[in-house]
């Protein structure tokens, strides 16, 4: 039965990052989180995948939208939260927040406020394991802005000249900001499509079907290892709240109350709980079960933010040269 | 003594810190190419192999970037520009990473990489072939910005820079390319943060930097015949700044005059002067004088860069005016060379 318990640990794993979500979004109008926080809510299903086909020693790079590409790759919790509330304890001592996360130990290697920023780093990365002959892979986050940015292509490009092991994730949420794809890019060229042209091998998948997700990254990182060179998957998938901050956003005009709950159809951890459940592999008391686990160590991870000191003022003044 | 000359000094310093540290890699537009960046990484890739040194696309930014990332894996990258003004489409890597990533992410990562730009001037180098924005670098905290403008710095500090764990921004002046020196054999490091002072005198402390460095020499060369005493400073390294060898100075001649090579509104003469003038007014004799390039573009034309570009005799003149120096005929001191836009008969263009 080994299937069902990775199937398990899959649900889990998305759970989990919703539910450290969910509880900023919660807390959030307390103003003890003052920083600019954007939620992965509705796009667990891509990062939890990925956990499941990548080591420890392996690399990652993100985005403004990072704490779930944080946490599945293994970054701690409460340094995370605690980041957020600007404590010593944060992962950042305080000096990044919600949009500058890093955990070393993990090869998690930090998350950008500018869009495309991470990108080439995440290749420099993999420049640096081809030099070093290891076959560690690095895996970059990116959205369907970035794709607009120069340096997106000018990374790729590197990247497949090299034959650098990269995994471009691009999570295609449809907006940038509140700017829809409409406004910004040709309306039947798929970003997928760009890749292509310039030459990596890429891919779809629909980044609300977890098992498809993990098919499609399996085969992506096998293919990598196996014969170097990048890999560009590009993923559906849709933020439930708005572009920053704990809310909905439906009512402001930029996209329609229908398209949200079309969308909210796919909930990629609703959908796979009713799948398990139908299957047989899970049953609700395993959620429960999960949810009970999840929810007491995310109080911890919050108790502990609360209880961490701010850093001295004096802090703000070192640590600009190493 | 040992002449060479700084293209040979900055490749020598490439060359003993490539050996020194197998971690160490060097690219950059033109890098293998038959020209090998004015001469300076000729041989490279013969000595350390096409993984180490190589040619890259024309992608400053994603370059900056890749650079930051290989150097967060151990890696310390030398990366090349043939002119400064092509790095300013890779501002958001250098300005919003390399430069933050030590501080924002509280000290987890360190960014040891050196950003070689080249300066150029006169010859139709025109307006974007030929900007000095050490004052842009310099502006920017976590960035460490070097100007060497001898041989023997050209290589030390070259070497120090490498193995900084700091970003690097080393400006060379395309003029002082074939401009000769001592510089000693081996790995030798300069540390970044001191100054020259390459004449000492009790008069005045002129400050300069880079190419004005030897215009600078000429002026007080010629000072010196009409009785004023200089003492000569060469920054060498912009950011830090050398404060207590300018202060010690300053506190001797009680006169100071700071020459740059970039625009004169917001240019590091204007921070020293200002820095001088909080710091040291009780001990100013004089008002405190500043002679940077006048903030237009640099025009083309040979026609039009004719007394464009600020020189010894600007230097001698502001000089002798705080003197009260008369002389009958004042543009007669040390004119420019004809022709005045080219460093020496050996530059014979196009770039």
């Amino acid at each position: 039965m080994e299937e069902s318990i990775d199937k398990k640990k899959l649900l889990k794993t998305m759970m989990r990052i919703r539910a450290v979500e969910e509880k900023i979004a919660k807390e959030y109008s307390q103003q003890k989180m003052r920083c600019p926080t954007h939620l992965s809510i509705g796009q667990e299903a891509v990062p939890s995948a990925i956990s499941f086909c990548i080591n420890k020693n392996d690399f990652a790079v993100s985005t403004h939208r990072g704490h779930a590409h944080y946490l599945a790759k293994g970054g701690d919790l409460k340094a995370m939260i605690a980041e957020i509330y600007g404590k010593e304890t944060g992962c950042s001592k305080g000096k990044g927040g919600s949009m500058h996360l890093i955990d070393t130990n993990v090869g998690f290697m930090g998350t950008s406020a500018i869009v495309g920023n991470s990108i080439p780093v995440g290749v420099g990365l993999a420049l640096s394991c081809k030099l070093k002959k290891s076959d560690q892979i690095s895996v970059v986050y990116l959205g369907d802005g970035a794709v607009e940015e120069g340096v997106f292509y000018e990374s790729l490009n590197f990247a497949i000249l090299k034959n650098l092991r990269v995994l471009f994730v691009c999570e295609n949420n449809l907006y940038s900001v509140y700017s829809s794809l409409d406004v910004r890019q040709p309306k039947h060229r798929k970003i997928v499509s760009i890749a292509k042209g310039i030459g990596a091998k890429a891919e779809q998948c629909d980044g609300n079907n977890i098992e498809e997700c993990l098919k499609v990254c399996t085969y992506a990182i096998s293919t990598m290892r196996k014969e170097g060179g990048p890999f560009f998957i590009e993923f559906a998938t849709y933020r439930h709240r708005e572009h920053c901050g704990p809310n909905f956003d439906n009512d402001i005009g930029y996209r329609t109350l229908k398209e949200f709950e079309t969308w909210k159809l796919k909930d990629p951890i609703s959908n796979y709980q009713n799948r398990l459940l139908k299957e047989g592999s899970c049953s609700k008391k395993d959620f429960q079960y999960f949810a009970k686990e999840i929810d007491d160590e995310i109080e911890e991870a919050f108790e502990f933010a609360e209880n961490s000191n701010f850093p001295l003022k004096s802090e703000a003044f070192k640590g600009v040269y190493s | 003594m040992r002449l060479i000359k700084y293209s040979e000094a900055i490749n020598e310093g490439i060359c003993e810190a490539m050996n020194s540290d197998k971690s160490i890699i060097c690219f950059g537009l033109g890098t293998t190419d038959p020209k090998a960046i004015f001469s300076t990484t000729v041989g490279l890739e013969e000595k350390f192999g096409s993984e180490r040194v190589f040619d890259m696309p024309t992608s400053e930014n994603a370059m900056t970037g890749i650079a930051i990332g290989a150097s967060m894996n151990g890696i310390k990258a030398i990366m090349t520009h043939q002119r400064l003004d092509f790095f300013l489409l890779a501002m958001d890597q250098l300005v919003n990473n390399a430069a933050k990533a030590h501080y924002m992410f509280g000290g987890a990562l360190s960014i040891p990489i050196t950003i070689r730009l080249i300066i150029g001037r006169g010859w139709g180098q025109g307006p974007t072939h030929s900007q000095n924005l050490q004052a842009w670098f310099a502006h920017i905290p976590g960035l460490k910005v070097v100007m060497p403008s001898t041989p023997s710095d050209a290589k030390s500090l070259l070497i120090s820079s490498i193995f900084d764990p700091n970003p690097v921004v080393f400006l060379e002046h395309r003029w002082l390319h074939n401009s000769l020196g001592d510089v000693k054999k081996g790995l030798i490091k300069k540390k970044i943060g001191e100054c020259n002072v390459l004449k000492n005198g009790k008069d005045i402390t002129i400050i300069c930097m880079s190419y004005l460095t030897i215009e600078a020499i000429k002026a007080s060369n010629y000072l010196e015949v009409k009785g004023i005493s200089c003492e000569v400073i060469d920054l060498s390294s912009i950011k830090p700044i050398d404060w207590d060898s300018i202060f010690y100075s300053v506190k001797k001649t009680g006169r100071i005059l700071a020459c740059d090579t970039g625009f004169t509104t917001c240019s590091v003469a204007g921070e020293i002067i200002a820095r001088v003038s909080i710091e040291l007014f009780d001990k100013l004799k004089a008002k405190p004088l500043r002679l940077a390039m006048p903030d237009v573009p640099e025009p083309t034309s040979f026609g039009l860069t004719k007394g464009f570009y600020i020189g010894a005799g600007d230097i001698a003149r502001k000089c002798l005016a705080i003197f009260d120096h008369k002389t009958d005929n004042e543009s007669d001191i040390l004119p420019e060379p004809v022709p005045h836009d080219i460093p020496g008969d050996w530059f014979k263009g196009p770039f």
